[in-house]
Parts: structure tokens; C-alpha cells; sequence
């Protein structure tokens, strides 16, 4: 849309006012990115101080109570279960917007986009709750015990889902219907029409929703910490239990004092510059391409 | 709430009502609000007393007292018409830091004190019981402190040793820092980089619910959550501990060796509405709570 | 030889066919899953007066009326404050910011590392800035904002990607025939851009009505009827949470009140949606 910027030279004085306004807005909403950044470095940094940096990823193993702070395993277990769950959700969430806009007759798009507008909004005690009385027990039949990083990976592929396939959607519908009808005069079939047209022009939507799914799937806590098991070690299978680190938090907060709470803390951090680390590079590899 | 306040909410729902109405969905769901209202019958039966108390409290601490401590502050407001009671929840910890910044009156702490906390005035409200539980199907009938020890430690990983199945254990332990954790630790005198689990749990009915899906877990949960789930035909059996059945029962005559006392503390000796509902909060007249509730009230 | 190709682009259609309804089929039958679980469950314990009523013994007996009001308040704190926010800040980001320009980028990219910022942490965050140094207290109020705070990644980024949708020529032809951005942006590109914006709403509603973990350090867990803004109320889904987890034998009340939940989210994204096309064809057909 670089266009835009220079399709009037001419700014109106509602225009001016309209701009400090919107800028006003965006400031606040700044204003809380470096807020909960400030907030969490200031909480971590005893642990910081007394532990130090580099024993949270060269201790023997996380046991907070008698000193030690190791958090790769946990590192690890959130990074599996957020690229299982993000590698299953974007094809099924991308195939379930396909389906709503193009395959499905409408008297069927419209409750099956209401039912996926649902299930963004239960919350993840629910889906935990489910999860672990239905699906743990089913996947500890197949193979003991049941919690894993199986049933984390599942649990947050069905959380993420919505986020994906109604971002998906959205993109879709703002495909312009000249390209599709330009394609179906070309007697472009409906898929090639759909992978060779529809989804390029949508990309940068489609972006936007792996970027926001990802975020979720990382940050997701409640459903994960009652089916993952939350045993820190560094999964050798899926069917391993794992502990990721929001579980961490969630589960250690409540009881934990002084430096363990500070240590708490530094999984926040370390969850966030993870978070940067996935979303810098998915700029860069982007870069130039998603916003043509 | 009395009858004025309670008026007065209305009129400002019905008009805040009208104003957005024509505007979007908050007016709609103000009107729902107030729907909601009118059809709630009024909570508080008040009864007019001169020489009563008044104030807010505000309680913060465990999770797991946080349900009790809530009913039992419901009742304290019935009798004391001008009291409000506000319970929250968060954790032992962040009772105890509540109650040291003054951000809270009253801290609820599932645990014993620990020696820096020795100098908040702490007054034991209730008990509770940890007891072992396997799935009902498990033939196992008990198991004495070295074989659990050995389960804990992954000595034993199979069933068949101590005369069940042949099936590999699933060790439920809950997560560091929990008091259920520690008192249960104490007892085996076990420490937690020892225990090696394959499901690590926090709350008590996440533990019940992992047990009863798995038919080769073991785990340690609340006795009286326990007791309860079993009796509403959750597939779970409470073990006995060194030869004790675990029960509310032997809790509560002090049989049974694994307890936690749960504890109201504040920062400074309480006067006041604080004392006064502390007092409330220690008498008989709040057992029946206390048991309604799962806990084991303290002997008298 | 083209015989072979339109046989191979012929498979691939079959193909893309089974795979696309398959999808919907599993998601369908997924969720049907989950929902049919909960509706099992709860329904039989769902009344008027379990909607009225406050609840008694903790929540295994009588209602969720209170709650109920605290959630709709909450909600209400949440979204007059998110809104406004978000979708200046989108239009800010569309609009008036090229996509290369570092303020875009960072703005951009740090709204993504909001959004992934979990839950249990917007919790402690609201519950040290908006509870202890803004002084709110535990209330509805600090609850509201947090939420507000831990929506406005979703809301914003979907809302831009409405606005960027709207094709270039409206924005051209508005400015060929001498309207003010202003006029432009309110009249031709906001409407364009409502798809956008519903998504961001519905995704950001659904977050906030879901939300446990960042509510039960701000806007806390008292269950009374709340009497102002500046009260402590249970949102239903910290209700639920309890119930299921803490509090043994609430199950069936859970699952009742997970069961109004989905009722209740079902009956907002409806409204919000029938509102916005209403809206959108007033809009359209006056100006």
C-alpha cells in the first residue's frame, strides 16, 4: 500500500488531526509492549543477578528449591510443541478457509465459519479439561503414560486452529473477484484457480495469521499444563511427557518465593526472545516478499 | 447488598440501557446485565444491629483454601451486614507477600511456615490430608513406605514387583514448591531431585483425573478431594499410609501421619473486623463449612 | 501429451476436492466432539435459575448470576477500551505508514511479540501496573484493561489486514475527486475493511471471554454481585476453572457453565456480525 502514502501530497487539517490522533493511539498501544518488557525485566533481574545468565541453560537439571535453574529442557519442549501444532494447524486451517469460501455450498460456509468463530472463543480450561479426560487416557492406551508432547501438540493444533482458519478466511474473501474471475475465463479448474491465484494474492494475510497462531501456540498455558505431563526433560519422542515454559510459570508460580519467582520470570523472558528470535527471522525471510 | 444500593444499580443500568441502546451490542448486553439483576433474589438478609462491624476485608492466598475461606466469608457477611469480604486466590507465596506489603488483611497459607515467616501471626483454620491413590482396577491393596519409596525414586518400575500386573508404573508428583509436594516429601524423607515422575501435576483434581485415565498411575491428592471423587464413582482408591487408612477421619483424630495444617496469617496481631472474622473462621460454627468443603476441621 | 496434462490436473482436482472437505469434515467432527461433550454434560444442568442465582457452596450448587454480569463487565472495560486503540493504531499502520519504514516494522513486530506474550504473565503485569501502581485494586476495571492489553495484538493485526485489502483505486479515485483522507478513510476504506476488523473482533472477543489465567491476579475471584467498576467479579471462565480444578465435585457445573459460555460467545459473534452487515448496507446505501 506504499501508494497510499503519496496518492495525496496534500494533507487536509482533518487530515493532520486525524494522524496525531491515530498516532496518539498507536503510542499507547506501544506504550504496553514496552511496559510488560520493562515489567518482566525488572521482576527477573534477581535471578538474574544471583544466578546469573548463563546457569539457566548450563545447570543439571530445573530444580528451583535446592538451586539449580536449567531451562533448555523446557525451551525445548515449548519449541517442539509449538512447531508440531503450528505444522498441523496452517494446512488444516488454510484447507478450512479454502472450504468455506470456495467448496462449500453456502447454507454449509456460513454455520461452519460460525462453529470455527466458536471455537476461538472457549476457553483453555476447557479444551484442557477435555484433553485430559478424553484424549490423554486415549493416547495413554496406544502408549503409556498419556500425557505427552502428543496430546500438547494436539490440544494446541485445535486452539490455534480458528486463529489460522479465520484469518485465512478473511484474506480469502478480500481477494479480489477480478482475479478469479480473470481465472475462470482463462478456464482456470477450481484448485488451480484457488493455488495459483487466490493464495498468492492472500499472502500477506495468511502471513499474518501463522505469525498471530505461533504467538498463541507459545503463550498458550492452562490447556497445556493438564496434558503435557510437565516433566522437565528434553522429549526423545512424542510420547515423552514435556513441560514447556509457560506451563512452568503457571504451575510453579503459585507457591515459589524470592529467587525461584525471579527464575520464574526469566522463563518469561526466555519465552519472549524466543518470540523475537522466530518473529525477526520470519521477517527476514520474508522480507520483500509478503507485503508486494 | 441492601435495598437502596440495589435500587439505585438498577436506575443506573435502565438509563445507562437507554442511552446505548440505539448504539450497539454494550447496550444489549447492559440490558442483560440488568435482566440478570432484577431476577437475582437479594443475597443478604440483613439484619439491622447497631453495634456492628463494617469494612472491607481483603483475603488473598491459596488456591485451595480460596473456595472455603469464600463460603465461610459468605456467611460472616450474613451475619455482619456492613462487612464485605473479598477473597482472591494466586498461591501461598502470594498470600504471604500480600500480607507483608499490606496489600491484603488476611493471607491464606496451605502450609506450614517456614522459619522466615515465623514472625506473621499465623492461626490454623483447618487440615488436610495427602494420600496415595492408584485407579480402582489396580489389584494393588497397599504398599508400605519403602515400596513407595522406591516407586518415587524409580527403584520400582513395574507393578509385578509389588504384586500387581505386569505393567510399568506411571509416578504422578506434583510441581515444586506445592505444599502437598513437600508434606509429602517430609514424610518419605525423600527430596525432590530424587523423585523421578512421568506426570507432573498442579492442582488436586488434575491429579485425581490423571489417575483415574491411567490405570498404572499412582499419584498423592487432597483426602478429602479423594474421598469425595471415590464416593461419586471416579474410578480411584485411596491407599492407607504406614498401616493407617486414609481418611477424613483419621486425619482427623490424628492417626494419619501426612497432613498440612491451612493456615490465615496477617502482618500484624489482628484487632478489629480482622480478629473478629479470624475468631469466626476458628469456631465450631463454621465445621459444617469446613467438612461441606472437603477439609478436616481441627480438634477441639 | 495435453491429453496427460489436463489427466494430471484433473487428479489434482480430485485430489485438492477429498483434501479440502476432508479438512472440514475432521475439524467438524473434532469439534463436534468437544461441543457435543460439553452439551452432554451441561445442558441437563442449565435452568433460569442457574443463570440468576449466585452460587452457593462454591459453585457446586445454585447459579452463575453474579458471574454472568462480571464477565458481561469485564468484556464491556475490555473491548470500549481495546477498540478504539486498536483500530487507530491499524489505521495508522495501513494508512499513513509505509510498509518499509522502521516505525511500521517495529510497531508491527512487536505487536507480534505481544501476542505471544503468555497469559499468566498480561496476569502478573496488569496485576503490578493497573492493581498496585495504577491503585484499581482488584476490580473489574484492572481486569478489563489487562484484557484489553492481551487482545490488541489480534485486534490490531487482523484489523490491519482488513484495511490493507481495500483495494489502492479507492483510495485514488477518493483522492482524485479532492476528499480528505479523513473523509476517505471513513466513508470508503472502513466499511471495505469490516471483514478485517470482524475477524479481529471476533478472534479478540473469543481471547477475552476464554481468558483464565490473566484474570485471577486482576479482576480476581470474588463471585458477589458486583456493585460498581471498582469491585472484584469472577469472570466465567476463572468459574469454570475453579469448578474443574479446584473444587471437588463441580464438574457438572463446570461443564454448565462452559456450556452458557459457548452459548453466550455464539450469541455475540451473531449480533456482532448481523450489526456490522446492517450497519455496512446503511452506510453504503447513503452515501
Amino acid at each position: 500500500m506504499t501508494s497510499s502514502r503519496s496518492n495525496t501530497l496534500f494533507l487536509w487539517p482533518t487530515d493532520r488531526l486525524l494522524l496525531w490522533l491515530l498516532r496518539g493511539l498507536a503510542a499507547i498501544a506501544g506504550l504496553i509492549v514496552v511496559l510488560i518488557v520493562a515489567f518482566l525485566i525488572v521482576e527477573a533481574l534477581p535471578a538474574l543477578h544471583h544466578v546469573g545468565v548463563l546457569r539457566f541453560f548450563t545447570d543439571p537439571s530445573w530444580h528451583p528449591a535446592e538451586g539449580f535453574y536449567n531451562l533448555t529442557p523446557m525451551l525445548w519442549g515449548t519449541l517442539f510443541a509449538m512447531a508440531g501444532s503450528v505444522l498441523i494447524a496452517t494446512p488444516l486451517g488454510i484447507l478450512s478457509a479454502v472450504f468455506c469460501r470456495y467448496y462449500a455450498p453456502l447454507p454449509l460456509a456460513r454455520p461452519y465459519r460460525r462453529l470455527i468463530e466458536l471455537l476461538a472463543g472457549i476457553p483453555s480450561v476447557v479444551y484442557g479439561f477435555w484433553g485430559l479426560v478424553v484424549l490423554v487416557p486415549l493416547i495413554g492406551e496406544l502408549h503409556p503414560p498419556g500425557p505427552s508432547l502428543l496430546a500438547g501438540i494436539l490440544i494446541l493444533t485445535i486452539m490455534i486452529l480458528p486463529t489460522i482458519a479465520l484469518m485465512a478466511d478473511a484474506s480469502l474473501a478480500n481477494v479480489p473477484q477480478q482475479y478469479i474471475r480473470g481465472a475462470a475465463a482463462l478456464g482456470l479448474p477450481r484448485w488451480a484457480t484457488i493455488r495459483g491465484v487466490v493464495l498468492p494474492a492472500a499472502k500477506s494475510g495468511l502471513f499474518t495469521g501463522v505469525i498471530l497462531e505461533t504467538g498463541r501456540a507459545i503463550g498458550e498455558t492452562m490447556a497445556i499444563l493438564m496434558v503435557c505431563g510437565n516433566v522437565v526433560q528434553t522429549p526423545s519422542g512424542i510420547f515423552d511427557p514435556i513441560r514447556t515454559l509457560t506451563a512452568n510459570i503457571a504451575l510453579e508460580m503459585a507457591y515459589a518465593l524470592g529467587d525461584h519467582r525471579a527464575a520464574l520470570f526469566v522463563s518469561g523472558l526466555v519465552l519472549m526472545a524466543m518470540i523475537v528470535t522466530l518473529v525477526v527471522s520470519a521477517e527476514w525471510i520474508s522480507r520483500g516478499r509478503i507485503y508486494g | 447488598m441492601n435495598h437502596p444500593t440495589c435500587l439505585r444499580y438498577v436506575h443506573v443500568q435502565m438509563s445507562a440501557c437507554i442511552v446505548f441502546s440505539r448504539q450497539n451490542i454494550l447496550g444489549l448486553l447492559v440490558a442483560w446485565a440488568t435482566l440478570l439483576f432484577l431476577g437475582t433474589p437479594n443475597l443478604a438478609t440483613a439484619q439491622t444491629n447497631r453495634d456492628q462491624l463494617s469494612g472491607k476485608l481483603v483475603i488473598t492466598g491459596a488456591s485451595t483454601l480460596a473456595p472455603l475461606i469464600s463460603e465461610i466469608g459468605k456467611r460472616f457477611e450474613r451475619l455482619q451486614a456492613n462487612v464485605r469480604v473479598d477473597v482472591q486466590t494466586g498461591g501461598s507465596s502470594r498470600g504471604v507477600a500480600d500480607v507483608r506489603q499490606g496489600l491484603a488483611d488476611i493471607g491464606m497459607v496451605s502450609r506450614a511456615m517456614k522459619d522466615d515467616e515465623k514472625d506473621l501471626p499465623a492461626f490454623p483454620v483447618a487440615r488436610d490430608g495427602v494420600g496415595i491413590i492408584l485407579h480402582k482396577e489396580n489389584p494393588v491393596q497397599a504398599l508400605s513406605d519403602e515400596q513407595v519409596i522406591a516407586i518415587y525414586t524409580g527403584k520400582t518400575t513395574n507393578w509385578k514387583v509389588v504384586g500387581g500386573k505386569d505393567a510399568t508404573i506411571t509416578v504422578v508428583n506434583k510441581a515444586e514448591g506445592r505444599s502437598t509436594l513437600e508434606v509429602f516429601l517430609h514424610y518419605f524423607k525423600l527430596m525432590s531431585m530424587d523423585v523421578k515422575a512421568q506426570v507432573v501435576i498442579g492442582d488436586n483434581e488434575q491429579g485425581v483425573k490423571t489417575v483415574a485415565g491411567n490405570r498404572n498411575a499412582i499419584g498423592y491428592v487432597s483426602i478429602g478431594t479423594a474421598e469425595y471423587d471415590e464416593s461419586q464413582g471416579v474410578p480411584i482408591r485411596l491407599l492407607p499410609t504406614g498401616g493407617v487408612a486414609a481418611s477424613t477421619e483419621t486425619v482427623r483424630n490424628g492417626t494419619f501421619p501426612i497432613s498440612r495444617p491451612l493456615h490465615l496469617i496477617t502482618r500484624t496481631p489482628p484487632v478489629g473486623l480482622t480478629k473478629a472474622f479470624i475468631d469466626y473462621a476458628q469456631s465450631k460454627a463454621v465445621h459444617d463449612i469446613i467438612t461441606q468443603q472437603y477439609f478436616v476441621p481441627l480438634a477441639d | 501429451m495435453a491429453e496427460s496434462m489436463k489427466k494430471r490436473l484433473n487428479m489434482c482436482e480430485g485430489l485438492a476436492f477429498v483434501l479440502v472437505w476432508g479438512t472440514a469434515a475432521l475439524v467438524t467432527a473434532t469439534f463436534c466432539w468437544l461441543l457435543g461433550d460439553l452439551v452432554w454434560h451441561g445442558l441437563s444442568h442449565v435452568s433460569w435459575t442457574f443463570l440468576t442465582a449466585p452460587p452457593e457452596n462454591a459453585g457446586r450448587r445454585g447459579g452463575i448470576g453474579p458471574i454472568l454480569v462480571s464477565t458481561a463487565l469485564i468484556l464491556g472495560v475490555c473491548l470500549a477500551v481495546a477498540l478504539p486503540i486498536g483500530i487507530g493504531t491499524a489505521v495508522l499502520l495501513a494508512e499513513f505508514t509505509s510498509d518499509h519504514s522502521l516505525f511500521g516494522r517495529v510497531t508491527r513486530r512487536s505487536l507480534d511479540v505481544l501476542a505471544g506474550v503468555p497469559s499468566i504473565v498480561f496476569g502478573l503485569f496488569g496485576n503490578a501496573f493497573f492493581c498496585k501502581t495504577l491503585g484499581l485494586g482488584f476490580s473489574i476495571l484492572s481486569g478489563g484493561l489487562t484484557l484489553a492489553c492481551m487482545v490488541l495484538p489480534i485486534l490490531i493485526r487482523s484489523t490491519e489486514e482488513g484495511f490493507r485489502a481495500v483495494p489502492t483505486s479507492y483510495r485514488l479515485s477518493a483522492a482524485a475527486l479532492g476528499l480528505s483522507r479523513t473523509t476517505t478513510l471513513i466513508h470508503l476504506v472502513l466499511p471495505a475493511a469490516v471483514p478485517g476488523l470482524l475477524v479481529g473482533l471476533v478472534l479478540g472477543v473469543g481471547r477475552a471471554i476464554a481468558e483464565t489465567a490473566a484474570l485471577i491476579f486482576t479482576s480476581g475471584y470474588v463471585d458477589r454481585m458486583p456493585e460498581s467498576l471498582l469491585d472484584s467479579g469472577r469472570a466465567l471462565s476463572i468459574h469454570i476453572f475453579d469448578l474443574s480444578m479446584n473444587v471437588s465435585g463441580g464438574d457438572a457445573n463446570a461443564y454448565a457453565s462452559a456450556l452458557v459460555l459457548v452459548v453466550l460467545l455464539l450469541v455475540i459473534n451473531s449480533t456482532v456480525s448481523r450489526l456490522t452487515a446492517y450497519g455496512l448496507q446503511r452506510k453504503i446505501m447513503t452515501v
